[in-house]
């Protein structure tokens, strides 16, 4: 818990949720906020556009944080699935694990779990960085179109299936690579992109050359003419 | 969409409280599925003694069924009643006979299960009333598992909820939809099973007792359902002892499971867990896709 001073309290056993997201929702709304009692309901703290600094005590359901835009919030526990999803900027830090589809379709922003991450973790995403300390699920980063997507464990099956142009980073085993995705150089400006991206998410114990690299082959999105004729 | 709820009691001190946190986790899901209700709970079983749960009785009904159990069981035969469910018990050499005088007894009545622990009930309404209707708050036992029901595919009706019950102490909840259940029934059928409805989920618990009464492990015979069985699901399955979960490989039905030292708790959403004691220091985890997970009392 922060402890800072005028933290502003808010418990969900006294207050309704839709009180809690238009409070922080309302035009103005700023300073720390920490969110007592979630026992793990949905859509908490979500469509946040102002720069308030949200922690939530506990578990969270479904789409925690969905949509963010410039607040940072903190999750103490565990996030149901769709943590963060379609975030545009700002920040969310899930201590525990994440369900399925944790930063879907997320344009920018950044998301960090220390744990693991369920099925399709990164789904169509748009711009975030996500970072995971744990190991992501079966068909995580499913057609990533741009950002970064950094698993320090393990990542599962069909990992990058269909990818546009999201760069990925594991550190762990690869269960399996889905269609068109493929292992590509640690380039020097993929090392200093991934040691950015560690700093950032407060990983300071595992160094960037201790990665493999995972990217587009680009041969499913591009219009190939000798296909000309299947049309 | 459905909710299920499955709690499995490892500290003997807490199985007193199985009805009441059993009741409350089917409450909270109420929101995936407030059409309809079901659970099977296990208690302690009596040596030489079995329980058989059956449904669809009424004032009109319940004269010359207990007169007509009664005849067929002999002596030392109960019949407990529970609003439109009565559990009888019987010795269990009579198996076979009263099994044999429930199915043709007609007059709407059904039988629901059978075994040495479980008891099964379901009932139209709100999870909340359905629990309610049958005192589950006091229930007590080993283990329990339930399932709210939202109809999406068929009628809202008590055959269509869950659990379904299909082998001795065996019951199966199931969040999905299956595609090739008529193909694995016609197979079933063949292969000497009877069910009692068109549901699909009937049939993957058909699946599993085939598999049990073959001489699998629990757990071997959910390794083979993920070869037969074509579709989404998550279910959890109990048997006397024990208590399982698998998820298909897309697993795209949810599922979120707790640990304690004190019992093993699965939902379909977090907040299920809300109220179970100890949840703070729990290992909440979600289960992988095509991963058994068992847990068992000793026999």
């Amino acid at each position: 818990m922060s402890g800072a001073r005028n933290t502003q309290f808010f418990d969900l056993g006294t207050s309704t949720l839709r009180e809690l997201n238009s409070t922080l929702q309302k035009e103005g709304a700023e300073g720390a906020w920490e969110i007592h009692n979630p026992a793990g309901r949905h859509s908490l703290a979500v469509g946040l556009t102002n720069p308030v600094s949200v922690t939530i005590d506990g578990h969270a359901g479904y789409y925690a944080a969905g949509m963010n835009q410039r607040a940072n919030v903190v999750i103490n526990g565990n996030a149901g699935q769709g943590v963060a999803e379609n975030m545009m900027s700002g920040s969310v830090h899930v201590k525990g694990n994440a369900s399925s589809s944790a930063g879907a379709t997320a344009h920018g922003g950044l998301l960090v779990i220390d744990g693991d991450a369920g099925a399709r973790c990164g789904i169509s995403m748009k711009g975030a960085d996500i970072i995971v300390r744990g190991s992501v699920g079966h068909m995580s980063a499913f057609m990533a179109q741009s950002g970064n997507l950094v698993v320090c464990g393990d990542a599962g099956e069909a990992l990058g299936d269909s990818l546009y142009e999201t760069r990925i980073f594991v550190r762990g085993t690869v269960k399996g690579l889905g269609a068109d995705c493929e292992e590509k150089d640690m380039t020097p400006e993929d090392l200093q992109i991934l040691t950015g991206l560690l700093s950032k998410g407060g990983i300071t114990d595992i160094k960037a050359d201790e990665f493999r690299r995972y990217g587009s082959a680009r041969k499913l999105y591009h219009f190939r003419v000798d296909n000309a004729s299947e049309y | 969409m459905c909710g299920i709820v499955g709690l499995f009691i490892k500290n003997p001190a807490l199985q007193p409280e199985l009805g009441r946190l059993t009741s409350l986790m089917l409450k909270t899901m109420t929101e995936r599925g407030p059409d309809s209700a079901g659970f099977a709970v296990y208690g302690s079983p009596a040596s030489g003694q079995r329980k058989m749960t059956v449904r669809g009785i009424s004032a009109d009904n319940i004269g010359d069924f207990e007169s007509g159990f009664l005849k067929a069981a002999g002596g030392s035969a109960n019949v407990a009643k529970h609003q439109d469910h009565v559990v009888l018990t019987y010795a269990s050499d009579l198996e076979p006979a009263i099994r044999a005088f429930v199915n043709g007894f007609g007059h709407g009545v059904h039988f629901a299960s059978s075994g040495e622990s479980i008891e099964l009930y379901k009932g139209v309404g709100l999870p909340e009333e359905v629990a309610a209707r049958f005192d589950l708050e006091k229930m007590q036992g080993t283990h329990a598992i339930g399932h709210t029901r939202m109809a999406t595919e068929s009628a809202v009706t008590i055959a269509g909820a869950h659990p379904f019950s299909t082998g001795p102490d065996q019951c199966l909840v199931h969040n999905g939809s299956l595609s090739n259940h008529n193909t694995l029934r016609r197979r079933l059928v063949n292969e000497g099973l009877t069910f009692e409805t068109e549901n699909d989920s009937e049939v993957a618990a058909g699946y599993l007792s085939w598999r049990l009464s073959q001489g699998d492990k629990l757990d071997q015979a959910l390794e083979s359902s993920l070869k037969e069985l074509d579709g989404f699901y998550t279910f959890v399955v109990g048997t006397r002892e024990g208590f399982a979960v698998l998820r298909d490989p897309v697993a795209c039905k949810p599922a979120v499971m707790a640990e304690t030292d004190d019992y093993v708790a699965f939902a379909s959403e977090y907040r299920a867990f809300a109220d179970l004691p100890g949840i703070e220091n729990a290992k909440v985890f979600e289960p992988e896709p095509q991963r058994v997970y068992h847990w068992e009392h000793a026999a």
